[in-house]
C-alpha cells in the first residue's frame, strides 16, 4: 500500500468540475464548521471562495497564532550542484539547457557555509539536481557529515531516493526533506519531464511514503504552480498531506507554495496563479490543518512576504542564491530561478520583528 | 492566611504559577511577562536554545531574574532520545530538573505513556529532578511515582488547544490518588481554567501559549497569577458543597411529623 492506491481513486476531470461547481452557500456552510476536512478544502479553494477570503485569513490568523506563536522560522537553502540528467521544461538547471555545471567541493561547501553561518542561519536546505554518478547519496552523505556540526536542522532537496538510502542519511544527521509533485496531473507531468528518472510519474509520487518508512522527522510537500490547474493540484496536494499525516503519524509535515518563476530558456504558465489565489490557498491549507508547516521562499516578492507571515505562514528563507557557490564561490554563475524579494537576512529580520514577530533561528536539536 | 507554598525536590515555590517559554512576539516580551506573572518556574525548550552561544536570546532575559529554569525534552521521540537531551541540558544549563516530554506525534503532540515511564525511570536513577507531561491517566500517575518521579504533570487538554480542563473526571482521581505533587500542564486557555484546575487541587499549573499568543502578554500574566492564587485559597477554605437539588416546596416525607 501507498499513496497511489489512494491517488488512483481521484479523477483529476471530475476534481476539477466538482471545484468550479461549489457556490457561496456551500462556503458558507464551511464557516459554521468547527473541524475542515478535505471535502471542505476543496470548497476553500474555489473560485466561489474568493470573496470571502478575509474571513479566511482571520481564521488562519487566530488559528497560526494558536498553534506557532508568534513566530517566525528562518531557514536557508544552499544549492551544492547544478548538473542534472533530467529535462525539466521550467527549470534552468535541465539537462537541455547549455549552462557551465558546477558541484561544490568541500572547501568550496565549507567556504558558503561560512558565509551562511555569519548571516545567522541554523537551519539549512541543501539543494541538488539529479545526477547519481556526481550528486549520489554518498555525496549527500558525505555533505551532512562535513556541516553537520555547524547546523542544528539539516534538511535535503534532491532528487527522490531509495528507503535504504534515505535511512542512511537519516542516521547521518538529517531532518528532513522536501519534494514536490510538481503537478499530480500524470499527463501534464509527463510533457514537463520527458527525459531522465524524473520522467518516473508514479516513482516521485511514492516518494513520501518510502520516506515515512525511513522514519524521516518531516516531509515538505507542494506542487509547482503554472503546470496545471492550480486548484486540483492543490487538492491532490493536501490529499497527500492527510493521507500521509494518517500513515505516517510521526513524521511532520510542510507545504510550500512554488510559483514558476522566470530562468532562462523560461517556461510561461500553463494556468496563472494570482497573489490573490496564493493567498486563498495559503489560509485554505491553514484551516484544513493547524499543524502543518507553511513556508514562503523568496520567489514571492516583498510585499507579498511581508504579509504572508500574517496569513498563517510559519517560516520563510531570505537572501537566497539559487546557484551552487552562489554566497562566496562563484556568486556571479547562473541561477536556478530568479528570486524576487532580494532583501538581506538582516533586512527581513527587522520587517518580521516590526511585525510583532519574534525570529526563530533555531528550534532543533540532532541526537 | 498560613504559608502555603510548593515544595518540589530541593525548592520551595512561592507561586504555584509555572510557565513557558514559547510562542512570544520577542524574547522582551517574554521576560517582561514572565516577571509579572511572578512565577517561579519556567520551562524553555532544549531545541530552541542556542547552547554554544552564550548571548542566546533566550537565556539572556531569563537570566537574573529569581526565575528557575525548567528545560524540557521537547521535539524527541523516544525514551532514548529523552535521556540522551536531559544529559544535554543538565550540562548545558547546569540545572537537573527536566520537564520530560516525549510526543512522536509532532501533531497533537501527545505524551507516549510508554516511552516516558522508560525514560523517568532511566531519569530518576541518573539523578534527575523529573517532572513528566502525561495524558490525565491515574494508573501511569501512581507508576510514575513507584519510579520516583517528584512531580505529574497531567494535561487538562492537548498542548496549545486553550480548551481548559477537558479531562476533569481523570484528574480528580489523580489528585485525590497522588502523594507527588500535580501540576496541570496543557489545555489551559484563560485565568478561569487555572482557577478551576487550581480549586479542584492541583498543586501548580503550568502556562504558556494563552500568556505568550495574549495580545498584551504582561496582563495576561498578571490575571493568571491572581487566578492561580484566588483558586488556591478557594481550594483550602473548602469549597460549598454543590447541591444537585432544589430543596422541594412541599415535601413529600413531611407527613411523617404529623404521625409522630
Amino acid at each position: 500500500m501507498s499513496f497511489k492506491n489512494t491517488f488512483e481513486k481521484y479523477d483529476w476531470d471530475t476534481l476539477e468540475k466538482e471545484i468550479y461547481e461549489v457556490t457561496s452557500q456551500d462556503v458558507e456552510k464551511v464557516f459554521l464548521k468547527e473541524k475542515i476536512d478535505l471535502e471542505d478544502f476543496k470548497k476553500l479553494i474555489s473560485p466561489a471562495a474568493t470573496p470571502f477570503i478575509e474571513q479566511m485569513a482571520q481564521r488562519s490568523n487566530t488559528i497560526t497564532k494558536k498553534r506557532f506563536g508568534n513566530t517566525i522560522q528562518m531557514y536557508i537553502p544552499m544549492y551544492l550542484s547544478n548538473e542534472c540528467q533530467n529535462i525539466c521544461t521550467y527549470c534552468g538547471f535541465s539537462m537541455d539547457n547549455g549552462i557551465r555545471r558546477k558541484t561544490l567541493s568541500d572547501t568550496e561547501i565549507l567556504k558558503e557555509v561560512e558565509h551562511i553561518k555569519k548571516l545567522g542561519y541554523n537551519h539549512i536546505l541543501l539543494v541538488t539536481g539529479e545526477a547519481n554518478k556526481t550528486v549520489g547519496v554518498s555525496y549527500l552523505k558525505h555533505a551532512i557529515d562535513l556541516i553537520r556540526s555547524q547546523f542544528s536542522n539539516i534538511s535535503i532537496e534532491v532528487q527522490p531516493l531509495d528507503q535504504e538510502e534515505y535511512e542512511t542519511l537519516i542516521s547521518a544527521g538529517l531532518y528532513a526533506v522536501l519534494v514536490y509533485q510538481e503537478t499530480y496531473h500524470k499527463a501534464t507531468y509527463k510533457t514537463h519531464h520527458p527525459k531522465g528518472r524524473k520522467s518516473n510519474f508514479d516513482y516521485r509520487l511514492d516518494t513520501p511514503d518510502r520516506l515515512g518508512k525511513a522514519g524521516i522527522h518531516k516531509i515538505g510537500l507542494g506542487a509547482l504552480f503554472g503546470l496545471e490547474d492550480w486548484r486540483v493540484d492543490s487538492f491532490y496536494t493536501a490529499l497527500h498531506l492527510k493521507y500521509l499525516q494518517k500513515t505516517y503519524w510521526k513524521t511532520k509535515y510542510s507545504i510550500s507554495f512554488p510559483r514558476l518563476r522566470p530562468h532562462q530558456g523560461g517556461l510561461d504558465p500553463k494556468v496563472e496563479m494570482t497573489d490573490t489565489d496564493l493567498v486563498q490557498l495559503i489560509c485554505a491549507y491553514r484551516l484544513l490543518d493547524e499543524d502543518v508547516e507553511l513556508s514562503l521562499s523568496t520567489r514571492e516578492s516583498e510585499t507579498f512576504r511581508n504579509h504572508g507571515i500574517h496569513l498563517g505562514i510559519t517560516s520563510i528563507s531570505a537572501e537566497s542564491k539559487t546557484n551552487p557557490g552562489g554566497y562566496s564561490v562563484e556568486p556571479e554563475s547562473l541561477e536556478q530561478f530568479e528570486i524576487s524579494d532580494n532583501r538581506t537576512t538582516k533586512q527581513i529580520k527587522q520587517m518580521i520583528q516590526s511585525q510583532g514577530y519574534e525570529v526563530v533561528w533555531k528550534d532543533w536539536f540532532s541526537i | 492566611m498560613t504559608t502555603d507554598t510548593l515544595k518540589i525536590a530541593d525548592k520551595t515555590f512561592k507561586s504555584r504559577l509555572f510557565t513557558g517559554t514559547g510562542k512570544f512576539s520577542s524574547a522582551n516580551k517574554m521576560r517582561e511577562a514572565i516577571i509579572a506573572s511572578e512565577s517561579e518556574l519556567v520551562t524553555v525548550a532544549l531545541k530552541r536554545v542556542d547552547l554554544e552561544n552564550e548571548s542566546d536570546d533566550m537565556l539572556v532575559h531569563l537570566n537574573g531574574n529569581q526565575i528557575n529554569l525548567l528545560p524540557n525534552t521537547s521535539g524527541v521521540r523516544t525514551a532514548k532520545e529523552a535521556v540522551f537531551a536531559a544529559e544535554l541540558a543538565r550540562e548545558a544549563l547546569q540545572t537537573n530538573w527536566i520537564k520530560l516530554e516525549i510526543h512522536p506525534d509532532p501533531k497533537y503532540l501527545l505524551p507516549d505513556p510508554i516511552e516516558t515511564l522508560k525514560a523517568a525511570e532511566t531519569l530518576v536513577k541518573l539523578g534527575f529532578v523529573v517532572m513528566p507531561y502525561i495524558h490525565a491517566d491515574p494508573v501511569l500517575c501512581k507508576r510514575l511515582e513507584d519510579v520516583g518521579v517528584q512531580c505529574v504533570m497531567p494535561l487538562g487538554a492537548p498542548i496549545g488547544s486553550n480548551k481548559g480542563i477537558k479531562t476533569l473526571e481523570f484528574l480528580e482521581i489523580i489528585i485525590e490518588q497522588s502523594n507527588v505533587p500535580v501540576i496541570v500542564d496543557a489545555g489551559i486557555g484563560a485565568p478561569s481554567h487555572a482557577a478551576f484546575a487550581m480549586e479542584l487541587g492541583a498543586d501548580a499549573v503550568l502556562v504558556n501559549t494563552a500568556i505568550a499568543v495574549s495580545q498584551n502578554p504582561v496582563d495576561m500574566g498578571i490575571a493568571f497569577k491572581m487566578a492561580v492564587e484566588a483558586g488556591r485559597i478557594a481550594y483550602n477554605a473548602k469549597l460549598a458543597p454543590i447541591k444537585n437539588q432544589a430543596e422541594a416546596s412541599s415535601p413529600l416525607t413531611s407527613f411523617l411529623n404529623d404521625l409522630n
